[in-house]
């Protein structure tokens, strides 16, 4: 059976965390290669890094934090946050990335799904989608719309339609972000994670809200999701990454054990 | 030596590097003298089956990788490597190299009974349920899960070849061996533990099944 998968996501800039995590000792610590080491020590299945960097300089050096990253963990990882071209796509798979993770430029310029899907494969391409919840309306009949710049923007696209038309366009898999919920800790948005998961034929990772190790397993089960994305509740070490498979596993939820 | 073989079929760096943390000196090449050269066969790709098997034909690596098998050499197909060593595949219609007796197809479209349909590609983690002694599989706990990507599966005519079964949906060959070649659907470099364990066993394989 196709096991649930767990993924910490870490926020770059200029090659540094921009929160630390804590590890073992209790040492906080900023290094991305070295939080991704731990990670993949403790069982995640998959690492997603968001690229906080505007600046031509801050690209280079996460080039360079990617391919540390693919010389010392042999599990997948993917990279978002600003990617606009597809020479932009190819240098970072060939440090070693299995995946790019393409937000507000997909919004913009739709057409970079289907480019990259067709020069990577869809399997490359995360479309990933920030949310958040307004009235239902005539353009937004899901009650969810599409917002990007960080939530800053919204775009009078509907959440469901939108990720409809990434699967057509070529993603291989949506990374779903709630606004609503990204920060609170207290869960992710079941109802919203239900809706994208169910009409899609495309995995989705829920984001946004991950507290305690209940939450991931409402989303998996109750919201149908195929990966859980985490973040505070492991950078702190209030929870690592093997308790909370624990937990879902003595809940029925298939993950993958840690040989 | 282990000589990982370029056919324009995706980005092989990852073996690569996964070899060079397990200090396994490699080369990418689409050379064949060079490979002819090598200790070890790495055969990995990812794309489309009948683009691969045209890159091969034109450099003529479809004739050595059969004679390598021949030879006794070790030779480890990955992911779509693993695939085309069939004789046909329904991606792209492909006749494929014919080392192993079967074909390559997709999975069908409403997989599974639950609802949602399982979804394809087949992506993440599922586990191999392995069937035989091996030493390229020794030491690496029975129903370990390791790391796919695919959207067609291997069913080899004579199931004795069958190394590994993994159930999605319907239950399919996930690992070949047969005599000096062994093929797996999944990626070792991508499998974490038992992945980098697998990749050391071939490694030291010699090609016998002692």
């Amino acid at each position: 059976m196709l096991s649930k998968r767990i993924i910490p996501c870490l926020d770059v800039r200029a090659g540094r965390l921009t929160k630390g995590i804590k590890f073992r000792e209790n040492l906080d610590i900023g290094d991305p290669v070295e939080a991704a080491r731990e990670y993949y020590e403790q069982g995640a299945d998959e690492i997603v890094f968001y690229d906080i960097t505007a600046s031509a300089e801050g690209r280079s050096i996460m080039l360079d934090v990617v391919k540390r990253v693919a010389e010392t963990i042999f599990i997948p990882f993917s990279v978002g946050g600003g990617i606009k071209t597809i020479e932009e796509m190819r240098q970072v798979i060939l440090a070693g990335a299995e995946k790019i993770s393409l937000n507000s430029q997909a919004v913009q310029h739709p057409a970079i799904i289907t480019e990259g899907a067709r020069a990577f494969g869809n399997q490359c391409i995360v479309l990933g989608m920030d949310v958040r919840k307004t009235p239902a309306s005539h353009r937004i009949p899901s009650g969810y719309e599409i917002v990007i710049n960080g939530g800053r923007t919204p775009t009078a696209l509907d959440a469901l339609w939108w990720a409809k038309e990434g699967e057509r366009l070529g993603a291989g898999e949506i990374c779903l972000n709630s606004i609503d919920a990204d920060g609170t800790q207290d869960g992710y948005e079941l109802t919203l994670t239900e809706m994208i998961s169910t009409g899609v034929g495309i995995p989705v990772i829920a984001s946004g809200g991950a507290g305690r190790p209940e939450h991931l397993l409402d989303v998996l089960t109750t919201g149908k999701a195929d990966a859980a994305l985490i973040a505070s509740m492991v950078h702190y070490r209030n929870y690592t990454i093997a308790t909370i498979k624990t937990f879902l596993a003595e809940n029925g939820v298939g993950v993958r054990n840690l040989w | 030596m282990v000589g990982i073989v370029d056919y324009q079929a995706g980005n092989l760096t990852s073996v690569a590097r996964a070899l060079s943390f397990l200090q396994e000196p490699c080369v990418i090449t689409d050379d064949s003298n060079v490979l002819d050269r090598a200790s070890h066969i790495i055969f990995p790709g990812v794309g489309a089956a009948g683009t691969a098997m045209a890159n091969l034909r034109d450099k003529g690596l479809d004739q050595h990788l059969r004679k390598w098998v021949q030879n006794g050499k070790p030779v480890l197909g990955i992911c779509l490597g693993s695939q085309i060593i069939f004789d046909n595949s329904e991606e792209d219609d492909a006749a494929c190299l014919g080392i192993v007796p079967g074909s390559v197809k997709r999975f069908p479209p409403q997989l599974g009974e639950e609802v949602p349909r399982l979804k394809i590609p087949h992506m993440g983690w599922n586990s191999v349920d392995f069937q035989k002694q091996h030493p390229v599989f020794q030491d690496i706990p029975r129903q370990s899960s390791f790391y796919f990507v695919h959207s067609f599966y291997t069913a080899p005519d004579d199931e004795d070849c069958v190394a590994g079964w993994t159930n999605y949906g319907i239950r399919f060959c996930s690992a070949v061996a047969k005599d000096s070649l062994v093929a797996v659907q999944f990626h070792p470099e991508k499998s974490g533990r038992p992945g980098l364990m697998l990749l050391t066993n071939f490694c030291r394989w010699r090609g016998d099944h002692a």
